[in-house]
C-alpha cells in the first residue's frame, strides 16, 4: 500500500507522492535532477558545500515526526516531494466553484492561470538562495551560519516542490517552465527573476534577516492564499512548506530582534543615552537603530511591491475561479465569493492619496497586503519591546505603505515615510533620513568579519536565547571544511 | 484541593506568532489575539502535534500549576511566569507531584541509600501529565503470556495504545494503571505504578504504544484486572512518573542491570531503546537476570537472541532440579572480574530493579567486588549516586 505521511526513498527523490510508480514524472524528475544539482554546486563557495551542516530534512508529513535533525553536507541533502495528507472529501473553498469536490486534476479552463502562478512562486525559490550566495563567508557565528543554510536547502526544497506540480500536471509545457527555473538567475541582465525584490543583492546579514522578515512573509502570505486552492496538490504541496516557512520567518524576526539588543546593550554599558548619536554608537561596533530603521523602510516597502496592482482583475479571476483563497480563508465568517462586498483600497485622486470601496473581488492583493502588514507590524513591536526593555527611548515603526513604491497607486509619486505627498527636493532631501545609504551600508558591511568558533558571535548582534534542536550555547552547528 | 497538574504553555518572549502551531492543533486548542499565542487548558489534549513543528522552541513550555493559567492571562503576558513553588520542588526533579506517588517512588528508590539523581545525559521527562482527575484512556492492544503455560508465576506483556493523547514516556518511568470498581471503602481505587516495557518510541515503533510487564498476585486487585484484560478494552491510566531511574542517552555509557522477575521491564524498556538507536556501537550493556527457572523468566526466548555486543545477559537460576540455588549476587560474584571492571569505570550506570529482598544480597556482592579493587563502597555508590550512575527501585 502506498505510505503517504512517511518518505519513501525508493526512488533518488524522496517523496510522498508514490513516485516509483508513476514512471512518467519520475523519468522527468530524474531529467531535471542533475540541472538542480549542478545549480546548488556552482552557488554555493566549495568550502561549505563539503562542510557537516546541522539540518532538519523533513522526513514525514506527521507533525509528531516530520523533521529529524543531523549534520549534512549540503550537496547530499535529501531533497524531496512532500504533500501534506490528502484530506477526504476537501471542497473548493472559495469562489464560483465553492463548494464542489477539490480538483485533483488541472481544470482545463485555468491551466495557464495555475501555471503562471506556480512559475511566479517556484521563481522566488532559487532566487532567494542565488541572493544570498555569499553570506555564509561573512556569517556572525557558525549558529547563524546554520540557519541561512537551512533556509537555503528548504528553499531548495521549495523549488522541488513546484517543479514537481509543473512536471506531474503541466505536461510539456511544465518541464520547460521547471527547466526555465534553472536558467533564469538572480540579478541577471539577459534572464533575470521575475519579481524585482528577488533581483535586489542581499549584501550583508542585517539585508539577509530583513529580507528573512519582511519578504519571505511576502512569501508565507502567498503560500497561505495558495494553500486554500481548490486544486488540491497545490494546497497540500503549500499547507506543508508552510512548515518549513516559519523558521524563515524565525531567522529574520530574531536576527533583527538580536542586532537591535546588541546595539542596546552597547549603548547601555557605554552611557549611551541619545539613540541618534550615530557616530559614537557606530564606533561601538554596532549598528545603531535609525540605521536598522532605514533598512526596515526598504525591505518593507520592496516586499509591498510583491503584492501587486491594489486593484486586480487578474487576482479577482484567481479567486473567483478558486486558485487562489485569502488568508486563513477558512476562518474568514463572509460568503467566500464575495458577490456583493466590498473593501477599501487606496488611490491616487488629484496628487493625493485617498481610500475607496470597490467590489472585494478586485481588492484581492489588498486585503492580503493589509493581512500581510498586520503579520508584520507585530514582529516591529516586539523589537519595540526590546528597545523599550533596555530602556532607550526610539520607536521603530512601519513606514506608510505609500512610501517608496514602485508598484501600485503610489508608484511615480513623492511621499515621505509617514504618508505626507512631498516635493521632488523635499523627497532627495529626506531620503538620506528614510532609506540607507551607500555610506551605511559601507558601515554594515564593515562589520560583517565571520565568526567560526562555535559559541562565539560577531559583535553587533547577540547570542540567541533558545539553540535549534534545544542544543547548548557552544554547539557546532557547521563543522567547517578546513581545505 | 486539587492536584497540581501540568500546563501547557508559549513563551510569548520567545514565540513569534507564525500560528504554525495553530494550524497543526488537532482539537483547536491553540488561538491568537493580536498580542500572543495561547493554549486552551480545557481542551489541550496533550497530543504534542505542535511541538516538533515550532520553529522556535517556543512551545515546549510547562508549568505546574494548582490553577490553570487562564486565555485571559496568557494573553496578557509579556513573558512567562516562573514556576511557583508548589510542595517541594515542583518540576524541579520531582518524582511526581502527587504527594502519594513521590511518597511510593521515594520509597522505591530508597535503596539507593541517599537522594536518587537522574543520569547527566538523559532525556528530561514529563511528569504528572495525566492524574487521578484528569486520567488518559488507553486501549489495549495485546495480552501476553510470557511464563510458560505451566508454569506457576502468570507474568504478562501488556500492550496499551494511548495514540492520540500520546503519553510521552521514557525508559525506566512508571505509570499509574486505575483499576475500575471501589475499595473495601466505597472509595475509587488508587493507580497502581508499573515500570514501563517498551522505549521511548512506542512498543512498536511510532504506534504510540506503551507495554507493562505485569506478574498476577493473588488477590491483587490491579495485577489481576490487568493480566485478565482483553484487546480492545479501556484502562484509565495516569503519570508519567519518575525523574531519576531513567537511562544515558550517552551512547558511551555502559550499562550493568540487576533485576528479578518483573524488574526486567525497565531493562528490557532501556535494552530495546539501544537495539533501536545506537545498537551494537554502544558501551555495552551487562545484565544479570534472576528467576526461579527458565519457564519463570520473562523474556527468556527473545533475550536469548540478543547478540553479545548489545547485551551480556546471566540468566541465574534458583529451582532448577538437582542444582544448588543461584541468585543473582552468586553469579555477580563468580563474574567478580567483570563487575569489578565496570565498577571502576566512570562511565558505567548500575541499575537494580525488582524485590526488595535482593537488596541485601546485590549490596553485599557489589562491597565485596568494590573491595577487591580496593575501594570502599559505600563511598563509591554515593559518588555513583550523586552522579546519577546508581539508579534502586524495589518493592
Amino acid at each position: 500500500m502506498l505510505d503517504l505521511i512517511n518518505v519513501s526513498y525508493d526512488t533518488q527523490i524522496p517523496n510522498n507522492v508514490g513516485l516509483s510508480s508513476d514512471k512518467k514524472v519520475l523519468k522527468a524528475l530524474e531529467k531535471w535532477h542533475p540541472g538542480y544539482i549542478n545549480w546548488w554546486n556552482d552557488l554555493i563557495p566549495q568550502k561549505f558545500q563539503e562542510s557537516m551542516v546541522y539540518l532538519r530534512t523533513a522526513v514525514s508529513v506527521d507533525p509528531k515526526g516530520w523533521a529529524k535533525f543531523d549534520y549534512v553536507k549540503m550537496p547530499e541533502y535529501r531533497w524531496g516531494v512532500l504533500l501534506a495528507p490528502q484530506v477526504d472529501g476537501r471542497t473548493i473553498p472559495c469562489g464560483e466553484h465553492k463548494g464542489q469536490p477539490a480538483w485533483q486534476e488541472v481544470p482545463g479552463e485555468y491551466r495557464n492561470l495555475m501555471k503562471r502562478l506556480i512559475v511566479i512562486q517556484g521563481d522566488t525559490e532559487p532566487g532567494s538562495v542565488e541572493q544570498q550566495r555569499f553570506l555564509g563567508l561573512t556569517a556572525p557565528s557558525l549558529y547563524d551560519m546554520r540557519n541561512l543554510f537551512q533556509v537555503n536547502v528548504e528553499e531548495g526544497r521549495h523549488l522541488w516542490a513546484m517543479v514537481y506540480l509543473l512536471q506531474k500536471y503541466f505536461g510539456r509545457d511544465g518541464r520547460e517552465e521547471a527547466d526555465d527555473m534553472l536558467r533564469r538567475s538572480s540579478g541577471s541582465e539577459e534572464a533575470p527573476r521575475m519579481l524585482g525584490a528577488f533581483n535586489e543583492e542581499t549584501p550583508d546579514w542585517l539585508s539577509f534577516f530583513m529580507f528573512t522578515y519582511f519578504t519571505d512573509r511576502d512569501g508565507k502570505m502567498q503560500l497561505e492564499s495558495l494553500a486554500q486552492s481548490g486544486f488540491d496538490p497545490l494546497s497540500r504541496t503549500c499547507r506543508f512548506m508552510l512548515t518549513e516557512e516559519a523558521h524563515h520567518m524565525f531567522v529574520g524576526e530574531t536576527g533583527v530582534g538580536r542586532t537591535i539588543e546588541r546595539t542596546c546593550q552597547v549603548m547601555n554599558e557605554n552611557g549611551i543615552t541619545d539613540p541618534y548619536d550615530t557616530n559614537k554608537i557606530r564606533d561601538l561596533g554596532v549598528i545603531d537603530l535609525p540605521t536598522i530603521q532605514k533598512k526596515l523602510n526598504l525591505h518593507y516597502t520592496l516586499s509591498l511591491d510583491l503584492f501587486g496592482q491594489e486593484v486586480s482583475t487578474n487576482a479577482a479571476n484567481a479567486f473567483n475561479a478558486g486558485i487562489k483563497g485569502r488568508y486563513q480563508e477558512n476562518r474568514i465568517d463572509d460568503d467566500h465569493m464575495l458577490t456583493n462586498d466590498t473593501y477599501v483600497v487606496w488611490d491616487m485622486v488629484d496628487g493625493q492619496a485617498v481610500q475607496r470601496e470597490v467590489p472585494a473581488l478586485t481588492a484581492i492583493n489588498m486585503r492580503l497586503r493589509d493581512d500581510y502588514t498586520r503579520d508584520a507590524a507585530g514582529g516591529v513591536g516586539r523589537w519595540n519591546k526590546i528597545i523599550a526593555k533596555a530602556g532607550i527611548e526610539f520607536e521603530l515603526k512601519l513606514p506608510h505603505e505609500s512610501f517608496n513604491r514602485k508598484i501600485g497607486v503610489f508608484a511615480g509619486h513623492n511621499f515621505d515615510p509617514d504618508g505626507k505627498v512631498v516635493s521632488g527636493a523635499e523627497y532627495d532631501a529626506g531620503l538620506p533620513k528614510w532609506l540607507p545609504t551607500h555610506a551605511d551600508g559601507d558601515f554594515i558591511q564593515s562589520l560583517m568579519k565571520p565568526v567560526t568558533e562555535p559559541g562565539k558571535y560577531a559583535g553587533w548582534i547577540n547570542p540567541p536565547k533558545v539553540g535549534i534542536d534545544n542544543k547548548p550555547g557552544d554547539f557546532e552547528y557547521v563543522k567547517l571544511h578546513m581545505a | 484541593m486539587n492536584q497540581p497538574l501540568k500546563q501547557h504553555l508559549i513563551d510569548p518572549e520567545i514565540c513569534i506568532r507564525c500560528y504554525t502551531c495553530e494550524m497543526t492543533c488537532p482539537v483547536g486548542a491553540i488561538q491568537h489575539d493580536d498580542n500572543n499565542v495561547v493554549v486552551d487548558p480545557d481542551s489541550c489534549e496533550f497530543c504534542l502535534d505542535c511541538i516538533p513543528v515550532c520553529p522556535t522552541g517556543s512551545i515546549d513550555e510547562w508549568r505546574v500549576v494548582e490553577t490553570p493559567y487562564s486565555l485571559e492571562d496568557q494573553y496578557g503576558w509579556d513573558e512567562l511566569p516562573e514556576q511557583a513553588e508548589i510542595g517541594e520542588g515542583a518540576d524541579g526533579g520531582a518524582e511526581a507531584l502527587d504527594p502519594a506517588i513521590a511518597a511510593l517512588l521515594d520509597d522505591a528508590h530508597k535503596g539507593a541509600g541517599g537522594k536518587a539523581r537522574a543520569p547527566e545525559s538523559a532525556a528530561k521527562p514529563t511528569i504528572n501529565m495525566y492524574t487521578i482527575g484528569k486520567p488518559a484512556t488507553a486501549t489495549v492492544q495485546g495480552n501476553f503470556r510470557l511464563t510458560a503455560s505451566g508454569a506457576e508465576t502468570d507474568i504478562r506483556l501488556v500492550i496499551l495504545n494511548v495514540d492520540g493523547q500520546t503519553f510521552p514516556v521514557l525508559e525506566g518511568q512508571t505509570i499509574g494503571v486505575i483499576p475500575p470498581g471501589t475499595d473495601e471503602n466505597g472509595n475509587p481505587h488508587l493507580p497502581r505504578l508499573y515500570s514501563v516495557s517498551s522505549p521511548r518510541d512506542g512498543e512498536r515503533p511510532n504506534y504510540g504504544n506503551v507495554s507493562l510487564t505485569v506478574k498476577r498476585e493473588e488477590h491483587g486487585v490491579a495485577s489481576n484486572f490487568i493480566c485478565d484484560l482483553k484487546p480492545g478494552d479501556e484502562v484509565q491510566v495516569t503519570g508519567p512518573f519518575g525523574s531519576t531511574f531513567l537511562m544515558p542517552d550517552d551512547p558511551e555509557a555502559r550499562l550493568l542491570m540487576v533485576c528479578t522477575g518483573t524488574g526486567s521491564a525497565p531493562m528490557r524498556a532501556f535494552t530495546q531503546r539501544r537495539a533501536r538507536t545506537v545498537g551494537n556501537k554502544s558501551g555495552g550493556m551487562t545484565m544479570f537476570f534472576g528467576a526461579r527457572s527458565p519457564e519463570e523468566l520473562p523474556y527468556f526466548g527473545p533475550l536469548k537472541k540478543l547478540p553479545e555486543s548489545l547485551l551480556k545477559t546471566h540468566m541465574v537460576f534458583s529451582r532448577l532440579p538437582d542444582q544448588p540455588k543461584e541468585y543473582v549476587q552468586d553469579r555477580m560474584m563468580a563474574e567478580e572480574e567483570s563487575v569489578a571492571e565496570l565498577l571502576a569505570d566512570p562511565k558505567t550506570h548500575i541499575y537494580i530493579c525488582g524485590l526488595r529482598g535482593m537488596e541485601e544480597g546485590v549490596e553485599k556482592a557489589l562491597t565485596n567486588i568494590a573491595e577487591s579493587i580496593g575501594t570502599p563502597w559505600a563511598a563509591l555508590r554515593d559518588v555513583m549516586r550523586n552522579e546519577g550512575r546508581y539508579h534502586v527501585e524495589t518493592y
